[in-house]
């Protein structure tokens, strides 16, 4: 029940929204978002609501830190 | 991106294995607070590739583990209520109470409706306006703001017909009581991804400051949880005791502040609130204000619904295993007589439970 799948709004209906999760279609609730999403953005579903928009340049973060971690790698020899 | 597979990515995860093995003269001693971060962590076998100076502590982010055997015992009697409609979530149907369970009682002919979504609650009251829907509220800080929703559309919509039985309750106060009891172990967190979406991140500055434990608030997809224990790794060297957030694309500082303000309009802090394994923790539980006493199914059924504290089975660790002092393997029934399709107690019942993950999950080397 922790869990929340980041979903992608396909379309939307007033404060209702359909979103595509793993290709499966379901209805979900847009009513306790903080911020406005619209078609095409990701939101994160948890028991058929959206608690937040996925921040995008958050994720990108995340994959830029690996990037460091590989890269520093590359330079070093492996014990 | 679809924002799971990048952080499922199998080189990501060897590449931070193999850089959390430089640190391997730090001893860390981690608990995770969450059920759902339990379930990674076994299902990838994370805390099997990690080096041996690395050991995860279950915690107690459960709520449906965490729940006594008499509050399952009131949505069993309030199912039974004349008219009345049970709904609660899921996880909720096969919890052992003392006599039976929710499934037992739908099995029986009782009107009690699992739900996935709290939203079904408002279409079950208005296809049922003869009867009264009870809705059973569990889960915590996420969960609540659901409960909340509810609540503000049943007033808004006037729908008379929903009662809310609240069982929700929040992370800090539980972890300091465990922090506080003798034995302690922990010296850092990984915190809960998505009740921290919710509340935002200042909930966790009072544990670090008073216990010097870091806490980093993870996803849940394992190279969330790997960069997590890089980055507790990382604090540990460089002297830090902080809150960070590895789940960048979830987690605002802040929050979410519609679904803060929508849980306080409608729901206040009880005194107290029985946990299994934890006891009585003050300031740990939430209700209805006063003034939606009117909604609330423990005032509205008070003279029927029990209220002595009722102990677990006696070979039931369950309890031992939410405070991190056992392991699932280290209960005598677990995996024998206690499956997730005879659960003696809640934490094989529940998808978050740690017993649950150790027994879907275990390999033949244990």
């Amino acid at each position: 029940m922790c869990l929340a799948i980041p979903s992608r709004i396909i379309s939307k209906n007033n404060l209702l929204a359909t979103v595509d999760v793993y290709g499966a279609k379901r209805e979900i609730n847009l009513m306790l978002l903080p911020e406005d999403a619209e078609i095409g953005d990701y939101v994160l579903v948890h028991v058929g609501f959206a608690i937040q928009k996925v921040d995008k340049q958050g994720a990108e973060e995340a994959l830029v830190l690996l990037r460091e971690i590989a890269e520093a790698g590359e330079g070093q020899d492996s014990s | 991106m679809d924002y799971i597979s990048e952080f499922r990515d199998s080189a990501a995860i060897k590449l931070l294995v193999r850089e959390i093995g430089k640190y391997s003269d730090i001893p860390l001693k981690v608990m995770e607070i969450c059920g759902g971060h339990t379930h990674t962590i076994m299902k990838y076998g994370i805390n099997q590739i990690l080096p041996p100076n690395i050991e995860f502590i279950h915690g107690p982010g459960c709520p449906v583990c965490i729940m006594p055997k008499e509050r399952i015992d009131h949505a069993i009697v309030l199912a039974r209520q004349k008219d009345v409609i049970l709904a609660t979530l899921g996880d909720m149907m096969r919890v052992p109470g003392s006599e039976s369970s929710l499934i037992k009682e739908r099995a029986d002919g009782i009107d009690v409706r699992p739900l996935y979504s709290p939203n079904d609650v408002l279409n079950i009251a208005r296809d049922n306006p003869d009867k009264k829907v009870v809705y059973f509220a569990i889960g915590f800080e996420t969960t609540t703001s659901m409960t909340a929703f509810l609540i503000d559309a049943a007033v808004k919509q006037g729908l008379k017909n929903i009662l809310f039985h609240i069982n929700h309750v929040i992370v800090p106060p539980p972890i300091e009581a465990i922090m506080d009891s003798a034995n302690v172990r922990i010296k850092s967190f990984i915190g809960p991804g998505h009740v921290s979406a919710i509340t935002g991140i200042g909930i966790y500055k009072p544990i670090v400051e008073k216990y010097k434990t870091p806490v980093v608030i993870c996803g849940f997809e394992p190279v969330d949880i790997l960069q997590g224990i890089l980055m507790l790794m990382r604090q540990f060297n460089e002297g830090r005791r902080e809150v960070e957030v590895q789940y960048r694309r979830a987690v605002r500082p802040e929050g979410n502040p519609k679904a803060i303000s929508l849980i306080e309009k409608y729901m206040d802090i009880r005194d107290s609130f029985r946990w299994r394994g934890l006891g009585d923790i003050p300031k740990s539980g939430l209700k209805l204000r006063d003034e939606f006493k009117h909604l609330d199914a423990e005032e509205v059924y008070r003279d029927v619904l029990p209220d002595k504290p009722i102990d677990d089975h006696k070979v039931c660790r369950c309890g031992d295993i939410l405070k991190g002092i056992a392991r699932p393997y280290d209960c005598r029934v677990f995996g024998g007589y206690c499956t997730p399709e005879t659960p003696i107690g809640a934490c094989m019942v529940s998808s978050e439970g740690a017993c649950h993950a150790y027994y879907k999950y275990r390999r033949d080397d244990g």
